[in-house]
């Protein structure tokens, strides 16, 4: 029947091969199917972002994408963002010493977001950042210090990755 | 949070694609971007039987500038308009109000022609389209119609589209020499829908408009052509007194509801205030280079 699809998809340059149910979305698949958790879910109809994954080098969220949708397809999760030798992603250090975070069941939408924002504009205005980050909400941190963080990265050479 | 049980189709032909939603009938459902069908079938607003998957259909991604017309496919997606070069220096009120869509990641993955099926009275593509006299394209298994956007907007969230029947395109005519444009929208928060927008398209020749085409946004039956004020502003300079008039028009006209963002007069005093900042966009630009 059409109620099950086999899908690949590669995941932080992981290859996997799975059937899934159709309904399934794209998150759940990422967390449940793939086990890689740090991908989050909040309100699960678009609109807190904390589920935003890349694409294909798009930032999408993955609550309102289907994992069927996703064939083909090349991901990048929080887990993708590490360097190979371990340490952590410029943006990913810009947050830890700014106090970007404190519960961080935000952050990984945020990164997604932010990597894909500075690869297309590496030296934003506040107001861009700010733009551009809308689409993310916390609930922690009063957004100020998100919005610096993301501001010290500016005219950085644009990070790799996602 | 799950979507109630669907077929899945994903064809990779359009053919096969009316094929399949012409025998789901009023039960099917067409997915492109997903970014308003999604939140509807997670949250269980909708629950069609079928959905058909355009997203492999490589024909309906395609984005042409012509001498005469734009022609957007059923796959072009609110990031690919607004940075398209022939967009941005053709069609400029596209490419500016594009920017204003939501957030990044939906403008990613959401589409004009989904908007446009879509129909939701606070989106800014319905009135893009009527502003700028553009025209759907549908197909159905049956053939194919092209229809004004004015007829194709047909009250909230609903279109003249038949079951069976979808969006393959759009289409805005290139505007003329001297069009200048204009758009406003306010919301409480960056990205959230707009309470209220205007959309102008004012073609001026001389210093004089010829013809405006204003349209208001989120006034709760979709697209509103404000053709009182529209008449206000044709033979006038989009001086002050002219504007001021225009949007007096508009908020005698307009019969916006109420809802959790805001009364009834609060959208109608908006209205006016989009209005005006949208025109003064518009006359500002007529004044500068001519160019929208």
């Amino acid at each position: 029947m059409a109620r099950e699809k086999t899908i690949q998809v590669t995941v932080n340059g992981r290859a996997f091969e799975k059937t899934v149910s159709v309904r399934r979305s794209l998150a759940d698949f990422i967390r449940e199917d793939l086990h890689y958790t740090g991908t989050h879910l909040g309100c699960e109809h678009g609109v807190c972002g904390a589920c935003t994954v890349s694409m294909n080098g798009r930032s999408v969220r993955s609550c309102l994408t289907l994992a069927v949708q996703a064939d083909g397809a090349e991901i990048t999760t929080i887990e993708g963002l590490r360097n190979e030798d371990g340490t952590r992603h410029p943006i990913q250090q810009a947050f830890l010493e700014g106090f970007a975070l404190q519960c961080g069941y935000c952050t990984p939408g945020f990164l997604i977001t932010a990597i894909e924002f500075l690869e297309e504009n590496p030296d934003p205005t506040e107001a861009e950042v700010r733009e551009a980050l809308s689409g993310n909400l916390c609930r922690c941190s009063g957004y100020q210090a998100i919005v610096d963080a993301v501001m010290s990265m500016s005219g950085k050479p644009a990070p790799e990755n996602a | 949070m799950k979507p109630a049980w669907f077929d899945y189709h994903a064809p990779d032909n359009l053919e096969d694609a009316l094929v399949l939603l012409g025998d789901a009938g009023i039960d099917g459902r067409v997915l492109a971007g997903g970014q308003s069908l999604m939140p509807m079938l997670n949250m269980r607003i909708v629950t069609p039987s079928v959905l058909v998957d355009i997203n492999q259909i490589a024909s309906l991604n395609s984005l042409q500038a012509g001498p005469d017309e734009l022609r957007v496919g059923a796959l072009v997606r609110h990031a690919d308009l607004m940075r398209n070069p022939a967009v941005r220096e053709g069609w400029p009120l596209l490419a500016e109000a594009s920017n204003q869509i939501a957030h990044r990641t939906i403008r990613n993955r959401g589409t004009v022609c989904g908007s446009i099926a879509h129909n939701d009275p606070a989106a800014e593509h319905p009135s893009l389209l009527v502003t700028l006299d553009g025209t759907v394209v549908a197909a159905s298994a049956g053939g194919r119609r092209e229809i004004p956007a004015e007829d194709f907007f047909d009250g909230m969230m609903s279109t003249s589209l038949e079951p069976g029947e979808m969006v393959v395109e759009v289409r805005y005519p290139r505007p003329r020499k001297g069009a200048c444009f204009g758009f406003a929208e306010f919301a409480r928060r960056l990205g959230d829908f707009a309470i209220a927008g205007a959309a102008v398209m004012a073609t001026m020749n001389g210093g004089v408009c010829e013809q405006a085409r204003l349209t208001i946004i989120g006034m709760g039956d979709g697209p509103f052509r404000a053709r009182a004020a529209e008449t206000v502003l044709a033979g006038s300079t989009l001086d002050a007194v002219a504007i001021t008039a225009a949007a007096d028009e508009v908020r005698s006209a307009v019969d916006p509801g109420e809802d959790v963002h805001g009364s009834s007069s609060y959208r109608r005093h908006l209205a006016g205030v989009m209005t005006e900042r949208a025109l003064e966009q518009a006359m500002t630009r007529a004044r500068g280079d001519g160019n929208g």
